[in-house]
């Protein structure tokens, strides 16, 4: 049933979300890969069909109905390859985010070591991490045996060895696992993931192998200072296709179409800000992805092939919306309303969408809070994020987000915002980009899709990654500095590609839009004041730069790094109207 | 987009077949065709097992390698709290004994491992019916006659009572006064309620249930800490009980309700639940799950503003642009006689 992407055609992507289960269409339209069209409908992984299938299924039904094609059979199966009537598709491509993060126990050495890099990995997908396992605990082998019966994880992430390190150690700590996974049931045991010192592997496989699902991974800390995750991240895949597999029907019969190729949809995501990064590698800058949907908000930086992959499973905007509150409190997400919602209110609405992931904003005040939610997602998952960054990232100043170029960004909240403004205000809100960079929103959620599709198809992916489907909002400068509200701090001017020109004055505090339409290019001047850095080498240091044209143009966020805002609840959110209003949202 | 939608089902008489499982493997104790009550055990389970394990070699004072020959139990054997694991041994007479009651779970290498008794997870019915269908090791499947109202929230927990009205108002909060010494062991029913007190008086009672239309999302832990069960039927806030889940309750008033608070779970398929047993109503047909959007349907709405409100489709436009701005499938919906709104499709849920 399955086929290689090699030499394909015709491309069919599959995307079962939380809420929604989208299926997309790529062919090759004179000589270039293109968008065709796409399908969606509710995702049926849930009660009351629990059968993954059925949402595919009509995704696909609409998706023939649009298209004009035919890609399903009347044996209800998927036509691969393509027929020479012009039904079917070549290959097929699926990402999976749907369903209850998986449970995950970390177990390491070092509770701040391998210990922390057995979780660091479980946040590379959707995961929870309930119980961390360590030598520091001080448990002995019945106490993490009762622990892990307790919590019966969907995974056991062992990390801990460096390479040519301890070897002992990890094997005593194995002794617990091997034995909750001989005293459970074989249809409830644990997958395990055994990322640690590969000399243990055969060891481990002695152990463990015939008691448990078990997979081997590259030594997620292969030396106390180096921690590498991205190694291992298509076994984690697997494990990830693996649980869902036995926890959802349907999702073998998709993945079989993929040829066993199903992936989580943050390692899909992943990879396609991975295979950019290396494209933009000549910037010595890293490129930025954001992803906020129902089940996750997922950041994945890239640094010249290098991938952080952060996904944070209780930052969703569905069912574990409540567990934002974990994080922070009501009035950081209260900062970014425009409008005046109460404590209660805001809490409440928590809740009863919790309740009800799928519901959609139905007035503006609603659509307000949603915005400020996202904006609260992701930006703390921001904050988790940055602590994995190389220590080569640039930054303007430690604890700032450090340069990036571009940034893409996506999700339904930002794809279904009423503006174009609202989602960009979004984004600078919850990001705080530094120095220059463009942000691009895939408009027609592609990018989880294409990822999947790059490994085998780099070329699909690099000839979609066009305008029409990543809509280039605008330019970013952001000078980082220190001045009083309204001190000049910078000039810049802008030489169209006509000849003509335009000067802005930038004072501190200030949003400032220069216009440049899409497909157009300007020369920007940029004279920065008081030693502010604007990205172009330094402090004060000013040039000019060829910037690119976009749904705003160039933006100068001069609002400070960090943002400040007001603490009087009604200035705030008169400014927050003003900075919505200036994007004409 | 004509795709099924979830029904909610507010039912007067209906048949249903629910699923009630462990959430790990242990032992069914019920029989298929067995008629149970909601607070009947029908299976149980070792949620949290203890285990010792204990060194034979330590323990008798022989060398690891020979230890095994003095191993009196094997994997699987019952041992009480005293009887002997392993030995005896040399002049002495060592030997190593049971610190506790329980079952060896693994015996060799030196070691025995024993896991100690505890107090099993016990499943509740849940519904009072009939064991229709037996699903091994996990739990039963349980049809049930009678009527139905579905909630939205539920803190966990399950029990039965006598179903008592507080007033006829369905937004009435419930305040501490209500709860005098009459209501115990009463299932409550009230609209909302905004008060932590109030749910640890009914702790103090103790309560049976409490069904509510609404509650204050601040005392949702409070929620989950309470020892009976509590429901919400509407959502979070200070919203009535719809009229037609108050109707139905009202009129049942003085009867034994089943009060299923399982938390909602569409992955686990497990919903919070009120059934009235009526085994003397013949076998009324059971309720569609799905169902797609059509006119004249009744739908509850399940986003503010009109968060609970109930009304009737009268208009399915397409895709149109909705007062968030958002552009979506939507529905227009009458909510009275002089109400009509247009929301996004996925803000509504058919009621049955």
């Amino acid at each position: 049933m399955g086929t290689s992407l090699v030499d394909a055609g015709s491309l069919l992507a599959l995307d079962i979300g939380t809420v929604f289960t989208r299926a997309i269409l790529f062919d090759v339209v004179e000589g270039r890969y293109r968008f065709l069209a796409s399908g969606a409908a509710p995702t049926t992984a849930g009660a009351p069909l629990n059968d993954i299938s059925e949402g595919v299924r009509a995704a696909l039904d609409q998706l023939q109905e649009i298209a004009g094609r035919t890609l399903v059979g009347p044996d209800e199966q998927l036509i691969i390859p393509s027929q020479p009537d012009g039904s079917g598709v070549d290959a097929c491509v699926a990402t999976l985010s749907a369903g209850p993060p998986l449970k995950v126990v970390a177990v390491g050495l070092l509770e701040e070591v391998s210990a922390q890099s057995a979780q660091n990995l479980a946040t590379t997908t959707y995961a929870q991490v309930v119980e961390t396992m360590s030598l520091d605990d001080r448990r002995k082998t019945v106490g993490r045996l009762d622990a892990l019966m307790r919590l019966r994880p969907d995974l056991i992430v062992i990390a801990g060895g460096t390479e040519g390190g301890a070897q002992q150690s990890v094997t005593s700590m194995l002794e617990a696992v091997g034995l909750a996974c001989y005293l459970l049931p074989k249809g409830q045991r644990p997958e395990v993931l055994f990322a640690g010192n590969s000399a243990l592997v055969d060891e481990v496989k002695e152990s463990l192998g015939s008691l448990a699902s078990l997979h081997i991974a590259a030594n997620v800390r292969p030396s106390l200072d180096v921690e590498q995750l991205t190694p291992a991240q298509p076994a984690l895949g697997q494990v990830y296709r693996h649980v869902r597999a036995r926890q959802m029907r349907g999702v073998q019969e998709v993945d079989m179409w993929t040829s066993g190729k199903l992936l989580p949809t943050a390692m899909a995501f992943g990879r396609l800000i991975r295979t950019l990064s290396k494209e933009y590698a000549h910037t010595s800058k890293g490129v930025l992805g954001v992803d906020i949907g129902a089940s996750a908000t997922t950041v994945a930086a890239a640094f010249s092939g290098d991938l952080f992959l952060n996904v944070q499973s209780r930052l969703g905007l569905g069912a574990h919306l409540p567990q934002m509150l974990e994080l922070c409190s009501l009035e950081e997400i209260q900062r970014w309303l425009s409008v005046e919602i109460s404590d209660t209110d805001l809490r409440n609405y928590l809740y009863n969408k919790a309740l009800y992931p799928a519901s959609l904003p139905a007035t503006p005040n609603e659509m307000a809070i949603e915005q400020a939610l996202a904006c609260q997602a992701i930006s703390l998952t921001m904050r988790q994020a940055r602590g994995s960054f190389p220590a080569h990232a640039v930054d303007s100043l430690p604890g700032l987000l450090p340069w990036f170029e571009p940034i893409i960004a996506g999700g339904s909240v930002l794809t279904q915002a009423p503006t174009r403004g609202q989602a960009l205000i979004t984004l600078l809100n919850a990001l705080q980009p530094t120095g220059i960079t463009t942000i691009a929103l895939d408009r027609n959620n592609l990018a989880a899709a294409l990822g999947a599709a790059a490994e085998a198809n780099p070329l699909l992916l690099i000839q979609a990654l066009d305008s029409t489907n990543f809509q280039n909002l605008c330019t970013v400068i952001s000078p980082v500095g220190a001045a009083n509200y309204g001190a000049p701090i910078l000039r810049a001017q802008m030489t169209y590609a006509d000849g003509h020109t335009s000067k802005v004055d930038v004072k501190m505090g200030a949003l400032e839009v220069i216009s440049l339409p899409i497909g157009q290019f300007g020369s920007l001047q940029l004279s920065p004041l008081h030693r502010f850095d604007v990205g172009m080498g330094g402090a004060g240091r000013g040039g000019t730069v060829k910037v690119m044209g976009g749904l705003f143009g160039v933006v100068i966020d001069a609002r400070g790094r960090p943002l400040g805002l007001p603490s009087d609840p009604a200035r705030r959110r008169e400014l927050l109207k003003k900075w919505l209003w200036t994007v004409n949202a | 987009m004509s795709a099924n939608a979830p029904v909610t089902h507010f039912l007067d008489l209906t048949t249903l077949r629910r699923e009630r499982l462990l959430p790990v493997s242990g032992k069914v104790l019920a029989r298929r065709g067995q008629r149970v009550n909601a607070s009947d055990v029908v299976a149980e389970a070792l949620l949290h097992p203890e285990h010792i394990l204990l060194d034979v070699a330590r323990g008798l004072g022989v060398p690891a390698d020979k230890a095994d020959q003095y191993i009196q139990h094997k994997a699987g054997d019952e041992v009480a709290e005293g009887d002997l694991l392993a030995g005896p041994v040399g002049m002495a007479r060592r030997a190593l004994r049971a610190p506790r009651s329980g079952r060896v779970v693994v015996a060799g290498d030196a070691q025995i491992l024993l896991q100690v008794d505890t107090a099993p997870f016990e499943l509740h019915a849940g519904y009072p019916g009939t064991v229709v269908d037996l699903v091994e090791d996990r739990g039963v499947v349980i049809e049930t006659v009678g009527m139905l109202v579905q909630g939205v929230w539920g803190n966990g927990r399950t029990h039965y009572g006598l179903l008592r009205l507080l007033g006829q108002d369905p937004a009435m909060e419930i305040l501490p006064a209500h709860l005098d010494v009459s209501q115990r062991g009463a299932v409550l029913m009230a609209g909302t309620c905004q008060d932590a007190s109030v749910l640890s008086a009914g702790d103090e009672l103790p309560l049976r249930g409490l069904i509510l239309g609404s509650m204050d999302s601040s005392l949702e832990a409070a929620a989950r800490r309470a020892h009976y069960p509590i429901i919400l039927l509407d959502g979070f806030g200070s919203l009535p009980m719809n009229p037609q889940a108050h109707q139905l309750l009202a009129a049942s008033s003085g009867r034994e309700v089943a009060i299923n608070a399982e938390v909602w779970d569409r992955y686990r398929n497990t919903r919070p639940e009120v059934v009235i047993g009526m085994t003397d109503r013949g076998n009324p047909s059971m309720a569609s799950d799905v169902a797609v959007h059509s006119v004249g349907q009744k739908v509850r709405l399940i986003s503010p503003p009109y968060m609970a409100r109930l009304g009737t489709i009268t208009r399915l436009p397409g895709v149109v642009v909705v007062p968030s701005g958002v552009r979506t499938q939507a529905a227009e919906v009458r909510l009275d006689e002089k109400t009509t709104v247009l929301v996004p499709i996925a803000n509504l849920e058919i009621l049955e």
